[in-house]
Protein backbone atom coordinates (compact mmCIF):
# COMPACT_ATOMS: atom_id res chain seq x y z
CA UNK A 1 0.00 0.00 0.00
CA UNK A 2 1.21 3.71 -0.69
CA UNK A 3 2.52 6.24 1.74
CA UNK A 4 -0.79 8.72 2.80
CA UNK A 5 0.02 11.90 2.14
CA UNK A 6 -1.98 12.41 5.69
CA UNK A 7 -1.15 10.45 8.20
CA UNK A 8 -2.80 10.99 12.09
CA UNK A 9 -1.97 8.78 14.75
CA UNK A 10 -3.11 9.14 18.27
CA UNK A 11 -4.06 12.77 17.93
CA UNK A 12 -4.94 14.26 21.47
CA UNK A 13 -5.68 17.90 21.68
CA UNK A 14 -6.18 19.72 25.19
CA UNK A 15 -7.54 23.20 25.72
CA UNK A 16 -6.81 23.25 30.31
CA UNK A 17 -8.10 20.21 30.70
CA UNK A 18 -10.61 19.65 28.66
CA UNK A 19 -9.61 17.25 25.85
CA UNK A 20 -10.79 18.86 22.17
CA UNK A 21 -9.15 15.36 20.56
CA UNK A 22 -9.36 12.21 21.99
CA UNK A 23 -7.08 9.53 20.19
CA UNK A 24 -7.74 10.74 16.66
CA UNK A 25 -6.14 8.60 13.74
CA UNK A 26 -6.76 8.95 10.18
CA UNK A 27 -5.31 8.90 7.19
CA UNK A 28 -5.40 10.79 3.46
CA UNK A 29 -4.16 9.31 0.50
CA UNK A 30 -3.02 11.87 -2.33
CA UNK A 31 -5.83 12.96 -4.75
CA UNK A 32 -8.09 11.53 -1.98
CA UNK A 33 -11.41 14.19 -0.53
CA UNK A 34 -11.91 13.55 3.11
CA UNK A 35 -15.20 14.97 4.63
CA UNK A 36 -15.59 15.26 8.69
CA UNK A 37 -18.74 15.61 9.65
CA UNK A 38 -20.14 15.69 13.42
CA UNK A 39 -21.68 18.08 15.57
CA UNK A 40 -20.96 21.04 17.13
CA UNK A 41 -17.98 21.08 19.51
CA UNK A 42 -16.79 17.48 18.36
CA UNK A 43 -13.24 18.67 17.31
CA UNK A 44 -13.71 18.88 13.74
CA UNK A 45 -12.21 22.74 13.77
CA UNK A 46 -9.86 21.46 16.35
CA UNK A 47 -8.12 18.99 14.15
CA UNK A 48 -7.75 20.56 11.25
CA UNK A 49 -5.86 23.57 13.41
CA UNK A 50 -3.69 21.11 14.00
CA UNK A 51 -3.07 19.96 11.00
CA UNK A 52 -2.25 23.50 9.59
CA UNK A 53 -0.17 23.65 13.08
CA UNK A 54 -2.03 27.14 14.31
CA UNK A 55 -2.42 24.72 17.49
CA UNK A 56 -0.04 22.20 18.55
CA UNK A 57 -0.82 18.54 19.32
CA UNK A 58 -0.35 17.66 23.11
CA UNK A 59 0.04 13.68 22.57
CA UNK A 60 0.50 11.70 19.59
CA UNK A 61 1.83 12.81 15.83
CA UNK A 62 0.44 13.88 12.44
CA UNK A 63 2.81 13.02 9.21
CA UNK A 64 2.47 15.26 5.98
CA UNK A 65 4.13 13.98 2.97
CA UNK A 66 6.60 11.47 5.28
CA UNK A 67 7.39 14.22 7.71
CA UNK A 68 6.32 14.66 11.30
CA UNK A 69 4.83 17.78 11.91
CA UNK A 70 6.17 20.50 14.23
CA UNK A 71 8.75 17.98 15.80
CA UNK A 72 11.94 16.20 15.45
CA UNK A 73 13.02 12.93 16.86
CA UNK A 74 16.26 12.81 18.47
CA UNK A 75 17.68 11.05 21.27
CA UNK A 76 14.40 9.64 22.51
CA UNK A 77 12.75 13.14 22.81
CA UNK A 78 10.75 15.07 21.02
CA UNK A 79 12.02 18.83 20.10
CA UNK A 80 9.87 21.41 18.92
CA UNK A 81 10.70 22.84 15.56
CA UNK A 82 12.11 26.27 14.50
CA UNK A 83 9.28 29.07 13.51
CA UNK A 84 11.11 28.49 9.96
CA UNK A 85 10.68 25.11 9.98
CA UNK A 86 7.23 25.02 11.15
CA UNK A 87 6.63 28.03 8.08
CA UNK A 88 8.14 25.33 5.96
CA UNK A 89 6.02 22.39 6.56
CA UNK A 90 2.70 24.55 6.76
CA UNK A 91 3.17 25.55 3.08
CA UNK A 92 2.13 22.30 1.88
CA UNK A 93 -1.03 22.82 3.47
CA UNK A 94 -4.03 25.55 2.39
CA UNK A 95 -6.51 26.65 4.94
CA UNK A 96 -10.28 27.98 3.89
CA UNK A 97 -11.55 29.23 6.90
CA UNK A 98 -15.93 29.56 7.20
CA UNK A 99 -15.47 33.06 7.65
CA UNK A 100 -13.06 33.81 4.80
CA UNK A 101 -10.75 35.66 6.97
CA UNK A 102 -9.51 37.53 4.00
CA UNK A 103 -7.43 41.02 4.50
CA UNK A 104 -9.52 43.52 4.00
CA UNK A 105 -7.11 46.23 3.48
CA UNK A 106 -6.28 44.66 0.46
CA UNK A 107 -7.84 43.74 -2.93
CA UNK A 108 -9.00 40.68 -4.08
CA UNK A 109 -5.92 40.09 -6.18
CA UNK A 110 -3.80 41.70 -3.49
CA UNK A 111 -5.00 38.77 -1.17
CA UNK A 112 -3.84 36.36 -3.86
CA UNK A 113 -0.62 37.59 -4.18
CA UNK A 114 0.31 38.62 -0.80
CA UNK A 115 2.01 35.26 0.01
CA UNK A 116 3.81 34.41 -3.11
CA UNK A 117 5.45 37.68 -3.24
CA UNK A 118 6.09 38.12 0.75
CA UNK A 119 6.45 34.98 2.19
CA UNK A 120 7.85 32.77 -1.37
CA UNK A 121 9.76 35.61 -2.63
CA UNK A 122 8.36 35.58 -6.51
CA UNK A 123 8.54 38.64 -8.56
CA UNK A 124 5.31 40.59 -8.73
CA UNK A 125 4.87 40.33 -12.35
CA UNK A 126 4.94 37.06 -12.28
CA UNK A 127 2.91 36.20 -8.82
CA UNK A 128 0.27 38.57 -10.71
CA UNK A 129 -0.15 36.66 -13.94
CA UNK A 130 -0.63 33.09 -11.24
CA UNK A 131 -2.94 35.40 -9.29
CA UNK A 132 -4.74 36.26 -12.32
CA UNK A 133 -5.19 32.49 -13.62
CA UNK A 134 -6.62 31.73 -9.95
CA UNK A 135 -8.89 34.22 -10.04
CA UNK A 136 -10.10 32.54 -13.48
CA UNK A 137 -10.57 29.25 -11.93
CA UNK A 138 -12.70 30.34 -9.26
CA UNK A 139 -14.38 32.70 -11.68
CA UNK A 140 -13.53 36.08 -10.28
CA UNK A 141 -11.09 37.90 -12.65
CA UNK A 142 -13.40 40.97 -13.05
CA UNK A 143 -13.24 41.17 -9.58
CA UNK A 144 -9.76 41.40 -9.19
CA UNK A 145 -9.06 44.91 -8.08
CA UNK A 146 -12.18 44.88 -5.42
CA UNK A 147 -11.96 44.71 -2.22
CA UNK A 148 -13.40 42.34 0.48
CA UNK A 149 -16.04 44.59 1.81
CA UNK A 150 -17.10 45.02 -1.90
CA UNK A 151 -17.84 41.37 -2.87
CA UNK A 152 -20.71 39.39 -1.70
CA UNK A 153 -19.93 36.27 0.90
CA UNK A 154 -19.68 33.75 -1.86
CA UNK A 155 -17.07 36.02 -3.91
CA UNK A 156 -14.99 36.46 -0.85
CA UNK A 157 -14.77 32.57 -0.44
CA UNK A 158 -13.77 31.71 -4.18
CA UNK A 159 -10.98 34.54 -3.01
CA UNK A 160 -10.05 33.02 -0.23
CA UNK A 161 -9.83 29.80 -2.35
CA UNK A 162 -7.63 30.98 -4.71
CA UNK A 163 -5.77 32.86 -1.88
CA UNK A 164 -5.10 29.49 -0.37
CA UNK A 165 -3.65 28.13 -3.94
CA UNK A 166 -1.78 30.68 -4.99
CA UNK A 167 0.81 28.93 -2.26
CA UNK A 168 0.53 25.67 -4.62
CA UNK A 169 -0.09 23.34 -1.64
CA UNK A 170 -0.55 19.74 -1.47
CA UNK A 171 -3.32 19.25 0.84
CA UNK A 172 -6.38 21.96 1.08
CA UNK A 173 -8.30 22.20 4.48
CA UNK A 174 -11.56 23.58 4.60
CA UNK A 175 -13.71 24.43 7.39
CA UNK A 176 -17.15 24.88 6.86
CA UNK A 177 -16.70 26.81 3.94
CA UNK A 178 -20.14 27.34 3.04
CA UNK A 179 -21.63 27.74 6.37
CA UNK A 180 -21.06 31.15 6.42
CA UNK A 181 -23.19 31.63 3.23
CA UNK A 182 -27.01 32.51 2.17
CA UNK A 183 -28.23 29.04 0.43
CA UNK A 184 -28.04 30.75 -3.11
CA UNK A 185 -24.39 31.77 -2.52
CA UNK A 186 -23.31 27.91 -1.70
CA UNK A 187 -23.80 26.18 -4.98
CA UNK A 188 -21.09 28.33 -6.64
CA UNK A 189 -18.39 27.94 -3.56
CA UNK A 190 -19.43 23.98 -4.06
CA UNK A 191 -18.52 24.24 -7.87
CA UNK A 192 -15.02 25.61 -7.61
CA UNK A 193 -14.36 22.69 -4.61
CA UNK A 194 -15.76 19.85 -7.26
CA UNK A 195 -13.28 21.33 -9.57
CA UNK A 196 -10.70 21.23 -7.46
CA UNK A 197 -11.55 17.58 -5.94
CA UNK A 198 -11.90 16.50 -10.09
CA UNK A 199 -8.10 17.83 -10.67
CA UNK A 200 -6.93 15.60 -8.24
CA UNK A 201 -5.75 18.33 -5.32
CA UNK A 202 -6.20 16.20 -1.63
CA UNK A 203 -8.63 17.70 0.56
CA UNK A 204 -10.10 17.55 3.70
CA UNK A 205 -13.07 19.15 4.26
CA UNK A 206 -15.28 19.59 7.31
CA UNK A 207 -18.97 20.22 6.09
CA UNK A 208 -22.67 19.93 7.02
CA UNK A 209 -23.18 19.48 3.00
CA UNK A 210 -24.03 15.65 2.71
CA UNK A 211 -25.00 15.91 -0.74
CA UNK A 212 -21.86 17.36 -1.61
CA UNK A 213 -20.12 14.80 0.87
CA UNK A 214 -21.69 11.87 -1.10
CA UNK A 215 -20.92 13.24 -4.12
CA UNK A 216 -17.34 14.04 -4.06
CA UNK A 217 -15.63 12.33 -0.66
CA UNK A 218 -13.33 9.69 -1.37
CA UNK A 219 -14.01 9.10 2.60
CA UNK A 220 -16.53 10.50 5.22
CA UNK A 221 -15.22 10.50 9.10
CA UNK A 222 -18.19 11.34 11.50
CA UNK A 223 -16.51 12.42 15.06
CA UNK A 224 -18.49 13.41 17.75
CA UNK A 225 -16.75 14.25 21.64
CA UNK A 226 -12.88 14.55 20.45
CA UNK A 227 -12.80 10.86 18.64
CA UNK A 228 -13.78 9.32 15.48
CA UNK A 229 -17.18 7.43 16.11
CA UNK A 230 -17.71 5.64 12.45
CA UNK A 231 -15.62 5.89 9.69
CA UNK A 232 -16.06 4.79 5.87
CA UNK A 233 -17.27 5.57 1.67
CA UNK A 234 -19.67 7.92 1.91
CA UNK A 235 -22.50 5.12 1.07
CA UNK A 236 -22.03 3.61 4.14
CA UNK A 237 -21.72 6.12 6.71
CA UNK A 238 -23.88 8.58 5.50
CA UNK A 239 -26.47 5.75 3.67
CA UNK A 240 -25.67 3.08 6.01
CA UNK A 241 -24.76 4.52 9.57
CA UNK A 242 -23.60 1.63 11.43
CA UNK A 243 -23.60 3.89 15.14
CA UNK A 244 -26.61 5.43 16.97
CA UNK A 245 -25.04 8.34 17.10
CA UNK A 246 -24.46 8.52 13.34
CA UNK A 247 -28.04 7.65 12.79
CA UNK A 248 -28.93 10.42 15.18
CA UNK A 249 -26.90 13.20 14.25
CA UNK A 250 -27.58 12.66 10.37
CA UNK A 251 -31.67 12.47 11.10
CA UNK A 252 -30.85 15.85 12.60
CA UNK A 253 -28.84 17.31 10.06
CA UNK A 254 -31.59 16.27 7.55
CA UNK A 255 -33.90 17.33 9.10
CA UNK B 1 -49.17 47.77 -9.55
CA UNK B 2 -50.18 44.71 -8.15
CA UNK B 3 -52.45 44.93 -5.79
CA UNK B 4 -51.74 43.25 -2.42
CA UNK B 5 -55.26 40.73 -1.78
CA UNK B 6 -57.52 41.83 0.66
CA UNK B 7 -56.15 45.65 1.90
CA UNK B 8 -57.98 47.31 4.54
CA UNK B 9 -59.99 50.31 3.94
CA UNK B 10 -59.69 53.77 6.24
CA UNK B 11 -56.28 54.94 5.35
CA UNK B 12 -55.74 58.21 3.11
CA UNK B 13 -53.76 58.54 0.37
CA UNK B 14 -50.16 59.91 0.77
CA UNK B 15 -48.42 60.02 -2.05
CA UNK B 16 -47.52 63.64 -3.50
CA UNK B 17 -48.19 65.06 -0.29
CA UNK B 18 -45.29 67.50 0.30
CA UNK B 19 -43.37 67.47 3.62
CA UNK B 20 -43.75 70.64 5.73
CA UNK B 21 -40.37 72.59 7.31
CA UNK B 22 -39.68 71.82 10.61
CA UNK B 23 -39.10 75.21 12.85
CA UNK B 24 -36.41 74.70 14.90
CA UNK B 25 -36.77 77.09 17.23
CA UNK B 26 -34.50 76.06 19.89
CA UNK B 27 -31.62 75.90 17.86
CA UNK B 28 -32.41 79.59 16.77
CA UNK B 29 -33.28 80.43 19.85
CA UNK B 30 -29.43 78.87 21.12
CA UNK B 31 -27.68 80.07 18.81
CA UNK B 32 -28.57 83.36 19.48
CA UNK B 33 -28.07 83.24 23.71
CA UNK B 34 -24.66 81.92 22.79
CA UNK B 35 -23.59 84.92 19.98
CA UNK B 36 -24.48 87.17 22.53
CA UNK B 37 -22.29 85.15 25.41
CA UNK B 38 -19.53 85.55 23.14
CA UNK B 39 -19.96 89.22 21.76
CA UNK B 40 -20.04 89.74 25.97
CA UNK B 41 -16.55 88.32 26.48
CA UNK B 42 -15.04 90.17 23.49
CA UNK B 43 -16.38 93.36 24.45
CA UNK B 44 -15.13 93.03 27.79
CA UNK B 45 -11.63 92.01 26.48
CA UNK B 46 -11.71 94.92 23.74
CA UNK B 47 -11.99 97.47 26.41
CA UNK B 48 -9.60 95.40 28.59
CA UNK B 49 -6.41 96.32 29.87
CA UNK B 50 -4.97 94.91 26.53
CA UNK B 51 -2.97 96.36 23.98
CA UNK B 52 -3.95 94.40 20.76
CA UNK B 53 -1.22 96.97 19.03
CA UNK B 54 1.43 94.74 20.96
CA UNK B 55 0.03 91.42 20.13
CA UNK B 56 -0.10 92.31 16.32
CA UNK B 57 3.57 93.44 16.53
CA UNK B 58 5.37 90.66 18.36
CA UNK B 59 3.82 87.76 17.02
CA UNK B 60 6.09 87.83 13.75
CA UNK B 61 9.17 88.58 15.46
CA UNK B 62 11.87 86.46 14.79
CA UNK B 63 12.32 85.03 18.77
CA UNK B 64 8.71 84.19 18.33
CA UNK B 65 8.91 82.73 15.12
CA UNK B 66 12.45 81.05 16.12
CA UNK B 67 9.85 79.81 19.18
CA UNK B 68 7.38 78.17 16.57
CA UNK B 69 9.54 76.48 14.60
CA UNK B 70 11.49 74.89 17.94
CA UNK B 71 8.18 74.22 18.96
CA UNK B 72 7.08 71.89 15.67
CA UNK B 73 10.26 70.61 15.44
CA UNK B 74 9.97 69.27 19.09
CA UNK B 75 6.76 68.05 18.68
CA UNK B 76 7.51 66.05 15.28
CA UNK B 77 10.36 64.53 16.47
CA UNK B 78 8.86 63.71 20.28
CA UNK B 79 6.24 62.16 18.52
CA UNK B 80 8.22 59.90 15.90
CA UNK B 81 10.37 59.13 18.93
CA UNK B 82 6.52 58.26 20.95
CA UNK B 83 5.36 56.27 17.66
CA UNK B 84 8.50 54.27 17.24
CA UNK B 85 8.41 53.18 20.80
CA UNK B 86 4.69 53.33 21.23
CA UNK B 87 4.56 50.29 18.21
CA UNK B 88 7.70 48.53 19.54
CA UNK B 89 6.50 48.54 23.67
CA UNK B 90 2.62 47.17 22.22
CA UNK B 91 3.45 44.31 20.30
CA UNK B 92 6.26 43.19 23.18
CA UNK B 93 3.01 43.29 25.39
CA UNK B 94 1.09 41.37 23.39
CA UNK B 95 4.14 39.18 22.56
CA UNK B 96 3.68 35.53 24.03
CA UNK B 97 7.03 36.17 26.02
CA UNK B 98 6.72 36.92 29.41
CA UNK B 99 9.95 38.53 29.83
CA UNK B 100 8.96 41.28 27.13
CA UNK B 101 5.52 41.51 28.26
CA UNK B 102 6.72 42.32 31.75
CA UNK B 103 8.95 45.16 30.37
CA UNK B 104 6.67 46.61 28.25
CA UNK B 105 4.25 46.66 31.41
CA UNK B 106 7.19 48.29 33.88
CA UNK B 107 7.70 51.26 30.73
CA UNK B 108 3.90 52.16 30.55
CA UNK B 109 3.60 52.03 34.31
CA UNK B 110 6.66 53.96 35.03
CA UNK B 111 6.30 56.71 32.56
CA UNK B 112 2.36 57.45 32.74
CA UNK B 113 2.76 57.25 36.34
CA UNK B 114 5.34 59.91 37.09
CA UNK B 115 4.34 63.57 35.91
CA UNK B 116 6.14 64.15 32.34
CA UNK B 117 7.27 68.14 34.34
CA UNK B 118 8.74 65.73 36.74
CA UNK B 119 10.52 63.26 33.83
CA UNK B 120 11.76 66.22 31.76
CA UNK B 121 13.67 67.43 34.96
CA UNK B 122 15.15 64.70 35.39
CA UNK B 123 16.82 64.25 32.17
CA UNK B 124 17.84 67.48 32.42
CA UNK B 125 19.76 67.20 35.62
CA UNK B 126 20.96 63.57 34.61
CA UNK B 127 24.54 64.81 35.24
CA UNK B 128 24.31 64.82 38.89
CA UNK B 129 23.38 61.05 39.15
CA UNK B 130 25.90 60.27 35.96
CA UNK B 131 28.90 62.62 35.34
CA UNK B 132 29.67 60.72 32.42
CA UNK B 133 27.28 58.68 29.88
CA UNK B 134 28.25 56.66 27.22
CA UNK B 135 28.46 52.87 25.84
CA UNK B 136 31.76 50.92 27.80
CA UNK B 137 34.36 50.73 25.79
CA UNK B 138 33.00 52.57 22.68
CA UNK B 139 32.49 55.94 23.57
CA UNK B 140 31.58 58.83 26.49
CA UNK B 141 31.09 61.77 27.12
CA UNK B 142 30.61 64.57 29.94
CA UNK B 143 26.32 64.31 30.72
CA UNK B 144 26.57 68.15 30.97
CA UNK B 145 27.35 68.52 27.46
CA UNK B 146 24.69 65.91 25.90
CA UNK B 147 22.12 66.60 28.05
CA UNK B 148 21.16 69.88 26.11
CA UNK B 149 17.34 71.66 26.61
CA UNK B 150 17.13 69.78 23.15
CA UNK B 151 18.27 66.40 24.03
CA UNK B 152 16.41 66.00 27.18
CA UNK B 153 13.05 67.79 25.89
CA UNK B 154 13.11 65.51 23.18
CA UNK B 155 13.74 62.07 25.54
CA UNK B 156 11.51 63.40 28.23
CA UNK B 157 8.36 64.23 25.76
CA UNK B 158 9.45 61.15 23.25
CA UNK B 159 9.55 58.42 25.91
CA UNK B 160 6.38 59.71 27.65
CA UNK B 161 4.54 59.88 24.40
CA UNK B 162 5.59 56.29 23.77
CA UNK B 163 4.55 54.86 27.12
CA UNK B 164 0.43 56.60 26.13
CA UNK B 165 1.08 55.73 22.35
CA UNK B 166 1.72 52.65 23.09
CA UNK B 167 -2.04 51.49 25.11
CA UNK B 168 -3.55 53.79 22.01
CA UNK B 169 -1.18 50.77 19.40
CA UNK B 170 -1.97 48.21 21.84
CA UNK B 171 -6.02 48.77 21.69
CA UNK B 172 -5.76 49.44 17.42
CA UNK B 173 -4.10 45.77 17.91
CA UNK B 174 -6.65 44.03 19.84
CA UNK B 175 -9.26 45.25 17.52
CA UNK B 176 -8.21 43.14 14.57
CA UNK B 177 -9.94 39.76 14.42
CA UNK B 178 -7.88 37.04 15.56
CA UNK B 179 -9.18 34.94 12.05
CA UNK B 180 -6.80 37.70 10.74
CA UNK B 181 -3.16 36.98 12.10
CA UNK B 182 -4.78 32.99 11.47
CA UNK B 183 -4.76 33.76 7.88
CA UNK B 184 -1.79 35.15 7.45
CA UNK B 185 -0.20 32.35 9.48
CA UNK B 186 -2.13 30.12 6.83
CA UNK B 187 -0.44 31.55 4.35
CA UNK B 188 3.00 31.04 5.80
CA UNK B 189 3.64 34.43 7.21
CA UNK B 190 5.77 34.09 10.68
CA UNK B 191 4.50 36.40 13.71
CA UNK B 192 6.67 39.90 12.91
CA UNK B 193 5.66 39.66 9.18
CA UNK B 194 1.71 39.09 10.31
CA UNK B 195 2.18 41.97 12.67
CA UNK B 196 3.78 44.22 9.75
CA UNK B 197 2.37 43.15 6.91
CA UNK B 198 -1.41 42.57 8.12
CA UNK B 199 -2.38 43.46 11.40
CA UNK B 200 -0.73 47.12 11.82
CA UNK B 201 -2.13 48.38 8.57
CA UNK B 202 -5.38 47.26 9.98
CA UNK B 203 -4.85 48.22 13.43
CA UNK B 204 -3.92 51.92 11.87
CA UNK B 205 -7.03 52.80 11.28
CA UNK B 206 -8.71 52.05 14.61
CA UNK B 207 -5.24 54.12 16.02
CA UNK B 208 -5.01 57.36 13.60
CA UNK B 209 -8.05 58.89 15.42
CA UNK B 210 -6.59 58.76 18.99
CA UNK B 211 -3.29 58.93 17.72
CA UNK B 212 -4.10 62.92 16.72
CA UNK B 213 -5.39 63.42 20.04
CA UNK B 214 -2.33 62.83 21.74
CA UNK B 215 -0.29 64.44 19.02
CA UNK B 216 -2.35 67.82 19.50
CA UNK B 217 -2.03 66.82 23.57
CA UNK B 218 1.98 66.81 22.77
CA UNK B 219 2.46 70.30 21.12
CA UNK B 220 1.20 71.96 23.79
CA UNK B 221 2.94 69.76 25.98
CA UNK B 222 6.32 71.00 24.70
CA UNK B 223 5.51 74.00 26.41
CA UNK B 224 6.65 72.31 29.52
CA UNK B 225 10.15 72.27 27.73
CA UNK B 226 10.47 75.78 28.93
CA UNK B 227 11.57 74.36 32.04
CA UNK B 228 14.40 73.62 31.09
CA UNK B 229 15.16 75.83 29.14
CA UNK B 230 13.97 74.56 25.78
CA UNK B 231 13.47 77.75 23.55
CA UNK B 232 9.79 76.88 22.48
CA UNK B 233 7.19 79.49 21.64
CA UNK B 234 5.99 79.72 25.19
CA UNK B 235 9.69 80.20 26.48
CA UNK B 236 10.44 82.86 24.30
CA UNK B 237 6.87 84.97 25.19
CA UNK B 238 8.05 84.64 28.83
CA UNK B 239 11.74 86.02 27.89
CA UNK B 240 9.95 89.08 26.16
CA UNK B 241 7.50 89.71 29.18
CA UNK B 242 10.24 89.03 31.70
CA UNK B 243 12.08 92.44 29.77
CA UNK B 244 8.79 94.41 28.73
CA UNK B 245 5.92 93.16 30.97
CA UNK B 246 3.11 92.73 28.40
CA UNK B 247 2.34 89.50 30.32
CA UNK B 248 -1.11 89.14 28.85
CA UNK B 249 -0.02 90.16 24.98
CA UNK B 250 2.72 87.85 24.26
CA UNK B 251 0.64 85.02 26.69
CA UNK B 252 -1.94 85.71 23.58
CA UNK B 253 0.62 85.80 20.64
CA UNK B 254 1.91 82.51 21.88
CA UNK B 255 -1.63 81.15 22.50
CA UNK B 256 -3.07 82.52 18.88
CA UNK B 257 0.39 80.09 17.18
CA UNK B 258 -0.29 76.97 19.28
CA UNK B 259 -3.99 77.52 17.42
CA UNK B 260 -2.37 77.31 14.04
CA UNK B 261 -0.63 74.78 14.31
CA UNK B 262 -3.17 72.54 15.96
CA UNK B 263 -5.52 73.54 13.26
CA UNK B 264 -2.82 72.93 10.34
CA UNK B 265 -2.55 69.40 12.08
CA UNK B 266 -6.21 68.07 11.73
CA UNK B 267 -6.41 68.15 7.71
CA UNK B 268 -2.89 66.13 7.82
CA UNK B 269 -4.98 63.39 9.70
CA UNK B 270 -8.00 63.60 7.89
CA UNK B 271 -5.58 62.46 4.66
CA UNK B 272 -3.57 59.96 6.55
CA UNK B 273 -7.01 58.78 7.92
CA UNK B 274 -8.48 58.14 3.95
CA UNK B 275 -4.97 56.38 3.36
CA UNK B 276 -5.30 53.58 6.23
CA UNK B 277 -9.33 53.31 5.52
CA UNK B 278 -8.78 51.50 2.02
CA UNK B 279 -11.15 48.85 1.72
CA UNK B 280 -13.17 49.72 4.82
CA UNK B 281 -17.02 49.58 4.20
CA UNK B 282 -17.70 53.01 5.61
CA UNK B 283 -20.38 53.93 8.71
CA UNK B 284 -20.69 56.71 7.65
CA UNK B 285 -18.78 59.62 5.50
N1 LIG C 1 -8.86 27.96 21.84
C1 LIG C 1 -9.69 27.18 22.58
N2 LIG C 1 -9.68 27.28 23.94
C2 LIG C 1 -10.48 26.50 24.69
N3 LIG C 1 -11.34 25.61 24.20
C3 LIG C 1 -11.40 25.44 22.87
C4 LIG C 1 -10.58 26.23 22.00
N4 LIG C 1 -10.85 25.88 20.73
C5 LIG C 1 -11.80 24.93 20.80
N5 LIG C 1 -12.13 24.66 22.08
C6 LIG C 1 -13.09 23.65 22.53
O1 LIG C 1 -12.80 22.43 21.91
C7 LIG C 1 -13.97 21.77 21.49
C8 LIG C 1 -13.89 21.44 20.03
O2 LIG C 1 -13.93 22.65 19.31
P1 LIG C 1 -13.94 22.68 17.72
O3 LIG C 1 -13.91 24.12 17.34
O4 LIG C 1 -12.87 21.82 17.21
O5 LIG C 1 -15.36 22.06 17.39
P2 LIG C 1 -16.05 21.88 15.97
O6 LIG C 1 -16.29 20.44 15.78
O7 LIG C 1 -15.28 22.57 14.93
O8 LIG C 1 -17.44 22.60 16.20
P3 LIG C 1 -18.30 23.55 15.21
O9 LIG C 1 -19.09 22.63 14.34
O10 LIG C 1 -19.18 24.31 16.15
O11 LIG C 1 -17.34 24.41 14.48
C9 LIG C 1 -15.13 22.69 21.85
O12 LIG C 1 -15.73 22.20 23.02
C10 LIG C 1 -14.49 24.02 22.10
O13 LIG C 1 -15.17 24.71 23.12
MG1 LIG D 1 -15.63 24.30 13.76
Amino acid sequence: MTRPLVAVRSAVKLFGSYQALKDVSLDVHAGQVLCLVGASGSGKTTLLRCINQLVQLDSGGIWLDGELLGMRQHGGKLHRLSEAEIIRQRLKTGMVFQRFNLFPHKTALENVIEGPVQVQGRKPAEARTAAMELLHRVGLEEKAGSYPSQLSGGQQQRVAIARALSMRPKLMLFDEPTSALDPVLVGEVLAVMKELAREGMTMIVVTHELAFAREVADMVVYMDGGRIVEAGLPDQVLGAPQEARTRAFLSAVLG
Amino acid sequence: MSAFPGMAEGFPDLSGMPAARRAHWGRWLSALLILLVLLAIGRAFARGQIEWAYVARFLTVPVIVDGVVNTIVMSVLAMALGIVLGVLVAVMRLSPNPVLTAVAVGYTWLFRGTPLILQLLLWFNLALVFPTIGIPGLWSGKAVDIMTPLVAALLGLGINQGAYTSEVVRSGLLSVDAGQYEAAQAIGMGHMRALRRIILPQAMRVVLPPIGNEFISLVKATSLASVIQYPEVLHAAENIYYANSRVIELLIVAGLWYLLVVSILTPLQMLLERHFSRGAARVRR
